[in-house]
């Protein structure tokens, strides 16, 4: 009796076991397949960098070549969007930035009315869709005669970073022990010297962070920027437009090489990373 | 800057009570000037009429008629894009889930690098990476062969993920890259909320004999949902007004409100039913967002 319900027990035990094993093997399939899934167009912009398209459009394989990495820039309306694009990122990053911290500060340091309007103010353009953002905006610049070019594409940009920003240097800041801008002040420094010197250094991981996703959101916009630029040209409308009349491999190319900036960053980030988890 | 000090030693009561107002009105303004008035923009075009295409300006009529006529002629488009939003955001959880979970729970010493792969895609333009899809789909392309290869093609037909030995202008290629576009968003708010787990809580669980099920189902889920939610919005809110997906892999007759809206405002110029189709689809994203917090019980959107 006292045997046999022991070996029951076993072989249930045995069995749950069993039954564990199987389902992590499935769910580590699982993130398998999502992470094959994340790759595959990747690699299909990487290994078409090498491509020798036989019409205009870069989408089917004929021949490896490694001309178009020779000739990189050699579309000249390509590198130009780049640059148009690169050049409205940095703005669009720094101001937003700037504006997104002031206000991620403004709300966790200090309690007041009207905080819970100005978190719903930047909640909501992250709630609305792009197409709505973009068609508004470009309703107020009709309606107001205003022409579409460089400045309304930056408004737009530092429009919907600036949420960002604000909400993830708000983030980072839950829990900072602001009785330490105190104790700096106790001890003789003023207003700015403590913010330079103590919330600053404390608080610039996030607005680091925060820089890099308003960067990376702002070169890849292209929903909004389409509604507001005029006959400017970034680089998204440039391959939107391309994607119609004429697909160059140096779309490729530049964009593996803009790929391969984010790998070293990943390499070096994730450097940093294992040496601190292996140092704990 | 002086402001952020907010030291009562330093600066009157008035003042402080100033100073969130100081740091924040630059900001506050931007979004007031660039967000809140365009949307008051927004519906004022959509109430207005122009005499024809090449009257440049709309004037303001009260034309009421711009949403009844977006509704009858568009209203098919408005259910397809949400059904297609819809489907995109499930496969996304589903997809997206698993990987959270392991890069949480099982990642180790990997984890950066594995969330690094998953911002990975960001790195290489939107736009780029829609048209790669369109090279994977092609009748003849790398996935169609390994399908036909394996004698899948019957089975797909079948259940209508392809047709007539397609996949390319399907709803399952436009579905199939709303997923893939948004499934990075899903990831990261899921994986932020599982990191938050304290692994003993799971310990207690099998402490108490609970299966894995059950505690994936009792402790798990549970603490998941914010960032399911979060995720959810992430996916639904872009794929739903999206026109990138459709052009590229989908089927010129069976177009999304996004295109239908870019087409009418960027290519007709026809800027008063482009304003009311926005108004509406934003609209119905709001109630959207709002049932589905409530049936969540998740009311915590801004953190």
């Amino acid at each position: 009796m006292n045997a046999s319900t022991m070996s029951t027990s076993a072989v249930a035990g045995r069995r749950a076991g069993v039954r564990r094993r199987v389902g992590r093997r499935v769910v580590n399939g699982a993130a398998v397949f999502a992470l094959l899934y994340l790759f595959a167009p990747i690699a299909v912009i990487v290994v078409f960098s090498f491509n020798r398209p036989a019409g205009k459009f870069n989408l089917v394989w004929q021949h490896f070549t490694l001309r178009n990495w020779m000739h990189p820039f050699a579309r000249k309306e390509l590198t130009q969007a780049m640059m148009l694009s690169l050049r409205i990122a940095v703005l669009a990053a720094v101001i937003a930035t700037a504006l997104g911290t002031l206000v991620a500060l403004a709300l966790t340091r200090y309690r007041f009315r009207g905080s819970a309007a100005v978190n719903l103010l930047l909640v909501l353009p992250l709630t609305t869709p792009e197409i709505v953002l973009g068609a508004s905006l470009a309703s107020l610049f009709i309606q107001r005669g205003v022409k579409r070019g460089f400045a309304t594409i930056l408004i737009a940009h530092v429009m919907f970073c600036l949420s960002f920003v604000a909400l993830t240097v708000k983030a980072r800041l839950r829990g900072f022990d602001w009785t330490m801008e105190d104790a700096a002040m106790d001890l003789g420094a003023g207003p700015i010297r403590t913010f330079v010197r103590i919330t600053l250094p404390l608080i610039a991981p996030g607005i680091l962070a925060a820089f890099l996703l308003s960067f990376a959101i702002s070169i890849d916009d292209f929903i909004t920027t389409l509604f507001n630029a005029g006959n400017r040209i970034t680089y998204p409308l440039q391959i939107f437009g391309a994607s119609r009349a004429e697909l160059p491999p140096q779309v490729h190319v530049l964009g593996t090489m803009v790929l391969l900036v984010g790998v070293v960053f990943l390499v070096g980030g994730a450097l940093v990373g294992m040496k601190r988890a292996s140092r704990r | 800057m002086v402001a952020t000090t907010g030291d009562a030693k330093l600066s009157s009561r008035a003042g402080a009570r100033a100073a969130p107002w100081a740091l924040l009105s630059p900001g506050a303004l931007w979004l007031i000037l660039f967000f809140i008035v365009p949307i008051a923009s927004l519906a004022r075009m959509s109430l207005s009429s122009k005499k024809s295409r090449f009257d440049f300006r709309a004037s303001f009529t009260w034309q009421w008629s711009n949403f009844s006529d977006a509704l009858r002629a568009y209203g098919g488009h408005f259910v397809r894009s949400f059904a297609y939003a819809g489907l995109a955001t499930v496969f996304a959880l589903l997809v997206g889930f698993p990987l959270a979970y392991v890069i949480a729970f099982r990642g180790g010493r990997w984890k950066s690098v594995l969330l690094g792969l998953v911002a990975l895609p960001f790195f290489t333009s939107f736009l780029l990476r829609t048209l790669a899809w369109k090279t994977l789909l092609a009748d003849d392309g790398v996935l169609l062969s390994a399908v036909k290869g394996v004698g899948l093609r019957g089975p797909l037909q079948a259940i209508g993920i392809m047709q007539d030995g397609r996949v390319l202008a399907s709803p399952t290629a436009v579905v199939g890259g709303l997923t893939y576009n948004f499934l990075p968003f899903m990831i990261m708010p899921i994986y932020v909320a599982l990191e938050r787990i304290d692994h003993r809580l799971m310990d207690a669980a099998n402490d108490l004999y609970a299966n894995n099920i059950a505690a994936f189902r009792r402790i798990i889920m549970p603490l998941a949902l914010p960032g399911v939610f979060a995720g959810s919005l992430l996916t639904f809110i872009p794929a739903s007004g999206d026109f990138v997906n459709d052009q590229f892999l989908g089927d010129a007759n069976r177009k999304m409100i996004g295109t239908v809206v870019q087409e009418r405002f960027i290519r007709n110029l026809d800027y008063p039913s482009a304003a009311a189709l926005s108004f509406i689809l934003m609209t119905l994203i709001t109630v959207a967002v709002l049932v589905y917090a409530r049936v969540l019980g998740t009311e915590d959107l801004t953190g």
